[in-house]
């Protein structure tokens, strides 16, 4: 089996030490540091620890409670999004929010605060946990929600792991009539056009998000597939859910993204529709996890691993950031084929740290090739960081003190708050490195 | 809906075949030493959907309380339909070897008390002609080896004590599986090294498990390939297994 504890992304690629619980435990360890980790899907060094122990939760997932005539769950922190769905959509529930994958933990989602395709209505992961228990290494328990320990509720989302373990969480789940959901992909030719189109979408669907052709260039420039989508009304009947998956078995030698095959890859999915929409009743699970049908394709990138970079622009500086980013991307001829884009709303989050804002937030991911990734970041952050932007720490493993600082401008409170037995390779990239 | 036992309901193999089962709206009887456990893996398979989950500690050390937990189990679903034996603990060979004591103890846990389970279960189905009895043995039954030869020993008392039970109780119609898993990723393999391609998930066996007692097959070595593994360990002669360390 593969080597469990290691990140996403596999770089930076370091043995770690772990230890699985199975049960929720009633004290943290006493020796040394550790960092509780979920199913390991953040892509930097988020979820790691170098120096310490990381106490993985990825058995620790029983079922605590799921009242069906109102859609609370409550579970223990190791649950994935994908055995919440298996339990509660057939029953008419769903995720309220969702990110591109269903393997990540409840207790990740809510460390990262993640967002998913439907921001814009429903605001980020933190926004839909009612309560969830707060386990330190003094010994304290506390049940927090935003009514109790209110302080305590709101660093620890987004909160990266750092404030203590959650051993259990309590969601608001989402009433949905059905497994299936209506989407609309529209093949669209550029920046502006992404814009005009998100602006458009943004009351009618609950769902939108691009795929960028990250190598297009000069009037192509950020040309891709807008998909906008919405549950659909009952219906019979269902479509069903395919039970084909892929894996990659093994580590390819080299990367299999380069700059050859990507060209290939890019120029066509994005013509893989002829007509300029086409609308489609698909099952859930193609629409919000195309990805998770190839198991470990992270091992595609080969052993040197891969990093995305995820930002978020201010809406007023969206369009010329983003330009730019690509224009960058571009010239390098650098990147993969998995670019996405989606303008965030305004939803608060109860979180005193997250990364979605209001704003348009570029993802992309780039097989790790040493200096030229560097470099390339390092030209990126100027861009983000001249624009009042901000980086995603789940998806990190570059960012500067200095930026991290600034983004986060709640980075010190959640220093103060953080248990001083929990620490992470990134915490201490960003915080102690001065 | 079907009624089922399971002893040993909190062991990492056992949680996962549960889980299954609970999906598919079984009653379930859970036996097992933590009340504590027991209740939380009790909520998660009502949350799951099973028709019915009951529980009962129980030391499967004390003999002489088997047959009232049986009872128990009668009580409480009416009927039985099968029973899966899946506790079990992996003795430190090394103390086995220093301590006779210690040996007896491994081999009640491991054989004896399975045995007891066995015969009453057996009489049981027996009796209604008809039942199920799955038992997790391991690979390690099926030839001794100097570095677990106490476990393997009670797996493999486990394994043919089966083998005549299934014999005898062919004609009644009750079937006998016996379940051989390999290395298996769970808290009672915690010390070791498991990076290796050899080491299966709990889910995985779980699946097999499912997969053998539904087809009511006799013996099934999960993963599969154990039955190539241990076809090559067993034929090697004596006289150059003695020489080896395994």
């Amino acid at each position: 089996m593969a080597k469990p504890y290691v990140s996403w992304g596999r770089y930076p690629y370091k043995e770690q030490r772990g230890i699985d619980l199975h049960w929720r435990p009633e004290t943290l360890p006493e020796e040394g540091f550790f960092l509780p980790q979920g199913n390991a899907r953040s892509y930097g060094d988020s979820c790691m620890l170098k120096e310490g122990t990381v106490l993985s939760t990825r058995f620790m997932n029983r079922f605590i409670e799921f009242d069906t005539a109102t859609g609370l769950m409550r579970c223990e922190a190791g649950v994935t999004l994908a055995e919440v769905l298996s339990v509660a959509e057939p029953q008419g529930w769903f995720l309220p929010v969702t990110p591109g994958t269903k393997f990540a933990t409840v207790g990740g989602c809510i460390a990262n605060d993640v967002h998913g395709k439907n921001h814009h209505v429903a605001g980020t992961f933190g926004c839909h946990v009612t309560r969830f228990e707060l386990l330190r290494s003094d010994g304290s328990v506390r049940t927090c929600s935003s009514g109790n320990h209110p302080e305590w509720y709101a660093a620890t989302i987004g909160g990266l792991g750092l404030t203590g373990f959650i051993t259990w969480a309590e969601l608001q789940l989402k009433k949905v009539p059905n497994s299936a959901v209506n989407v609309e992909n529209i093949k669209y030719q550029n920046l502006s056009e992404f814009f005009t189109l998100s602006e458009a979408s943004e009351s009618g669907f609950e769902y939108t998000v691009a795929w960028v052709d990250c190598l297009a260039s000069g009037v192509n420039l950020g040309r891709g597939h807008f998909s906008r989508a919405n549950h659909a009304r009952p219906m019979q009947p269902r479509p069903s859910q395919s039970k084909l998956t892929l894996s990659m078995p093994l580590d390819p030698p080299i990367s299999l993204v380069n700059s050859l095959s990507l060209q290939a890859f890019n120029w066509a999915y994005y013509h893989r529709q002829l007509e300029k929409v086409r609308c489609q009743t698909s099952h859930y699970d193609p629409f919000f996890y195309p990805l998770d049908h190839v198991h470990n394709w992270n091992r595609m990138y080969g052993p040197n691993g891969f990093l995305q970079y995820q930002c978020v622009i201010p809406m007023e500086n969206s369009e010329a950031a983003i330009t730019e980013l690509l224009q960058r991307i571009g010239r390098a001829n650098y990147g993969s084929f998995l670019a996405v884009l989606k303008v965030f709303g305004n939803v608060e989050s109860p979180a005193l740290n997250s990364f979605p804002r209001p704003g348009t937030t570029l993802a992309l991911d780039f097989p790790y090739a040493g200096h030229k990734t560097m470099r390339m970041f390092d030209e990126l952050d100027q861009v983000v960081v001249q624009a009042g932007g901000a980086l995603y720490p789940a998806k990190d493993a570059h960012m500067k003190a200095e930026h991290f600082k600034s983004f986060y401008p709640n980075a010190d409170k959640l220093e103060s708050m953080r248990d001083p037995k929990i620490t992470s390779s990134f915490w201490q990239r960003v915080m102690e490195a001065e | 809906m079907k009624n089922w036992i399971v002893i040993g309901a909190t062991s990492a193999i056992a949680e996962s075949v549960c889980r299954l089962w609970a999906v598919r709206g079984y009653n379930l009887f859970l036996v097992g030493r933590s009340q504590d456990k027991l209740d939380m893996v009790a909520k998660d398979y009502q949350v799951r959907g099973a028709a019915g989950v009951h529980t009962q500690t129980l030391d499967v050390k004390d003999h002489g309380q088997h047959q009232s937990c049986w009872d128990a189990a009668m009580k409480a679903m009416g009927t039985v339909d099968g029973i899966l034996i899946a506790h079990g603990t992996l003795p430190d060979q090394k103390q086995c070897e220093a301590s006779y004591d210690s040996a007896f103890d491994e081999i009640n846990v491991n054989a004896l008390s399975v045995i007891s389970l066995c015969t009453l279960a057996a009489n049981e189905f027996e009796k209604q002609n008809s039942g199920h009895i799955a038992v997790i043995s391991s690979v390690a039954g099926d030839r001794g080896r100097q570095s677990n030869y106490v476990y393997g020993a009670a797996k493999g008392m486990v394994s043919i004590f089966l083998q005549g039970l299934r014999n005898r109780l062919f004609k009644s119609g009750v079937y006998v599986t016996t379940i051989k898993p390999g290395f298996v990723d769970t808290p009672m393999t915690a010390e070791f090294d498991k990076s290796g391609p050899l080491w299966a998930s709990p889910d995985q066996v779980a699946a097999g498990i499912i997969r053998a007692i539904d087809k009511k097959r006799s013996v099934v070595y999960l993963p599969w390939f154990w039955l190539g593994v241990m076809l090559i360990i067993r034929s090697i002669p004596e006289i150059v297994f003695k020489r080896l360390s395994l």
